[in-house]
């Protein structure tokens, strides 16, 4: 009985109760579908061609047939025979850890400063963000003026120009990470600032204004109730810092190609990949590496995401 | 509440035409702009090609069997005007026409897999040595081997052995090379009384004077990764001798071999007189060239072509450079030097070769004539001609001297990174930089490591 009801009753239902229509569904299936094979062979097909391509050799010259499996192989030699490999790793995670612990709080520190409407604030947001403007190679171009030993600026002020007690910032392997982080770190205050103030503008000033009436002190004020307010804002900054630091290339590969003291793993996967070198297994496991490490940051960053409406 | 459901159903089937809609109008330009670099030239191509398809209705065309027209890419993007006039004299000679495509040298390097592998031009600069056999074993060059029996005797056994691939047959057609040499300058040496060093002793009594002086004896600069390649070359077949130095190259030898342990103890002798390491491997070569032309410097161990750094012409007059000292060693009256040939190669791929073969053979003739070369020196006198029968007469004294040490020395290398596989090539210039930072490290450990790196890349 229940069956027969079932029989008769669906068709009239199912017309009474789908929202879409024929139309309706070619038309969404044209807007998902397009997106998704995009989507599809621009990040899926890439990133599992680049995981398959790292358990093999390949010279990149001749059809597939000439690509052959080795196993883990690549991942075994990345590790043991590849000088540059661990001080790559090392350089990525000094990098990241700068820009997490020196150059974002310096960005938003900038944002609260100049969100106080001091006189002038505009002159210093200009300035303050002007560098982002530039690409990081010619931050590195700019720079490595800079930075030159004899005729640099630096130099020239410290008066370390001379071949007595000459600072080659970018030819001391102990230095330049250092004197490199310095100019990455110029361009991304700038960008974090920027960021930060929009979200400060946003923050409700009765909610300042509640905290001031209780007695709360400035600094309360902003950990207490502006940061917290702050934390889309805040996981935004945290993911670009984070992508920003581990995409890092341009900057050491226009200084020095990325050697002495200045590996990066993007840099290896480049030098292993493109020109004549090209060994594309192995330049794909480097590849994998990065990709392993930035998963972490992006499964964060989604799992923040797709928690904000409960 | 149905007819709620209804009018909202109404409002999202219009929004979502509307999307759809708005896509649609947005993909078409997207699409014809992805139409277009297929259908048309690309933009870098076209200006650099006009030029000589301007200049190509010759006045007084010799009558010639072979039409056609060439495409040939040039990463030579400082000699525009010197390679003009070596195509221009050939369009006039024959009628063919020759569209040169300039290539930024370092991008044209960082793809020549792809290129060669897609639709490569015709023609195309490039080097002798490893490199030119690599890309003959893939299938990727056009053998010429027809065209050196022509050009053959106009070429000494040097320059055909570099010119030759792995399976015996000839895929380069040499246009001039360059030796590395010990650079100075006269006015500096003249003023301090200064002479020219022929043994490791002379050498390091002349650089502790200079020290003494105030002056950084060796201009030494190695940012760029590659100038301590000349470096380890230069000591290696000084100490070792060439054979052991190409054997090394190919992977006949090993790194591991005691021989080489006495190669960089050699050079640890010159280190002293580099000046501060750090700042030498924070200069560009150009920088390390600018020491010397300042006079901040006494000397430099570099290709001839550090001379095009010196763009005064009164410096450029006031250079002048002799061979690397000897050092003792029973190889000494070998003088192997490197000196790398730069030429043409024949892509095998390029879509227009079939239709063109006999112009482009014709080209690659005329650009092994010592008239080709000798149009070209006369606007950069800072390398020396390959062929036998280059106008010598017109060298000014550098290329004299250049042709002399090159003829003088018993063996010729190319360059390590031309002398090698490419991905060794590339972790040797961390190594040595590594090894210049260190050089008091356990040797044993470097070198072991060298050799690992090398037997893990499978050659």
């Amino acid at each position: 009985m229940a069956a027969r009801t079932n029989a008769a009753g669906a068709p009239r239902r199912r017309r009474r109760f789908s929202l879409l229509t024929r139309e309706d569904k070619i038309v969404l299936g044209f807007l998902i579908g397009v997106p998704a094979v995009i989507h599809i062979a621009l990040v899926w097909v890439p990133t599992i061609s680049s995981i398959l391509l790292s358990f093999t050799s390949w010279s990149g010259i001749g059809g597939l047939e000439t690509i052959r499996f080795v196993g883990v192989d690549n991942y075994e030699r990345l590790a043991t025979v590849y000088p540059p490999f661990w001080p790559a790793l090392q350089h990525n995670l000094i990098w990241l850890g700068v820009f997490l612990f020196v150059a974002t709080p310096i960005g938003m520190f900038m944002a609260v400063l100049l969100d106080k409407n001091i006189r002038g604030s505009r002159v210093y947001q200009s300035a303050l963000y002007l560098p982002f403007v530039l690409s990081l190679a010619v931050i590195g171009f700019i720079w490595q003026l800079q930075y030159a030993p004899e005729e640099g600026f630096i130099n020239n002020v410290l008066g370390t120009n001379t071949e007595r007690n000459l600072i080659s910032w970018l030819g001391d392997r102990d230095l330049n990470l250092w004197a490199v982080l310095v100019a990455a770190s110029w361009r991304h205050v700038g960008y974090i600032m920027v960021i930060y103030l929009a979200g400060l503008k946003g923050v409700d000033p009765s909610l300042r204004e509640a905290a001031m009436i209780d007695g709360a002190s400035e600094r309360q004020i902003f950990f207490r109730v502006v940061f917290p307010v702050l934390r889309p804002v805040n996981i935004v900054v945290l993911v670009i810092t984070i992508i920003d630091s581990l995409r890092a290339f341009d900057i050491v590969y226009v200084i020095n190609r990325g050697r002495n003291g200045l590996e990066l793993l993007s840099v290896l996967v480049t030098q292993n990949i493109l020109g004549e070198a090209s060994r594309i297994g192995f330049g794909s496991a480097i590849a994998v590496v990065l990709l392993v490490i930035s998963l972490g940051p992006i499964l964060f960053y989604l799992t923040r995401t797709y928690e904000e409406p409960s | 509440m149905a007819a709620s459901s209804k009018a909202s159903t109404v409002s999202r089937r219009t929004v979502l035409k509307g999307i759809a809609g708005a896509a649609g109008v947005m993909s078409v330009p997207t699409i014809i702009a992805a139409c277009a670099p297929a259908a048309t030239p690309s933009p870098s191509a076209a200006p650099s090609a006009a030029p000589s398809a301007a200049g190509s209705p010759s006045p007084s065309a010799a009558p010639s069997a072979v039409t056609g027209s060439v495409r040939f890419a040039s990463t030579w993007t400082g000699d525009t005007k010197a390679l003009r006039s070596v195509t221009d004299a050939f369009t006039a000679d024959t009628g063919i026409t020759v569209k040169v495509n300039e290539v930024d040298g370092p991008t044209f390097s960082s793809q020549i897999n792809s290129y060669l592998q897609g639709t490569p031009d015709d023609v195309f600069t490039w080097f002798g040595g490893y490199r030119m056999r690599f890309y003959a074993a893939q299938g990727l060059l056009t053998d010429i081997s027809d065209v050196w029996a022509t050009i053959g005797s106009n070429f000494s056994d040097a320059f055909k052995t570099s010119s030759t691939g792995d399976d015996g047959k000839q895929y380069l057609i040499p246009f001039y090379n360059y030796p590395w040499v010990v650079f100075y300058r006269k006015t500096v040496f003249a003023d301090k009384g200064y002479t020219i060093p022929k043994t490791l002793a002379e050498f390091k009594a002349l650089g502790d004077k200079m020290k003494a002086d105030g002056l950084v004896p060796l201009a030494f600069a190695d940012k760029d990764g590659w100038p301590a390649m000349g470096w380890f070359d230069i000591i290696n077949m000084r100490v070792n001798g060439y054979k052991f130095h190409v054997d090394l190259m190919a992977g006949k030898e090993k790194w591991t071999d005691p021989r080489l342990e006495a190669v960089f103890a050699a050079w640890k002798d010159f280190l002293p007189y580099c000046g501060d390491m750090a700042g030498a491997l924070g200069r560009t070569w150009q920088d390390g060239a600018n020491l010397l032309i300042n006079k901040k410097a006494g000397m430099l161990f570099f290709g001839t072509f550090a001379g095009t750094q010196a763009t005064n012409p009164a410096d450029h007059d006031d250079l002048d450079f002799f061979p690397f000292p000897t050092l003792g060693t029973a190889f000494d009256s070998e003088l192997g030097i490197d000196a790398p040939i730069n030429g043409f190669l024949v892509s095998a791929k390029s879509p227009s070769l079939a239709e063109n073969l006999d112009a482009v053979k014709a080209f690659v003739e005329y650009l092994a004539s010592g008239e080709a070369q000798s149009t070209f020196l006369a606007e950069n006198p800072n390398f020396v001609a390959a062929a036998k029968d280059a106008d010598t007469s017109k060298y000014v004294a550098l290329q004299k001297k250049s042709a002399e040490i090159i003829a003088a020395s018993g063996a010729i290398a190319q360059f390590l990174d031309r002398d090698t596989d490419p991905a060794f090539a590339t972790q040797m210039q961390s190594f040595l930089q590594t090894w210049l930072t260190k050089p008091d490290q356990d040797m044993t450990a470097f070198l072991k490591g060298i050799q690992d790196f090398w037997d893990s890349l499978g050659i």
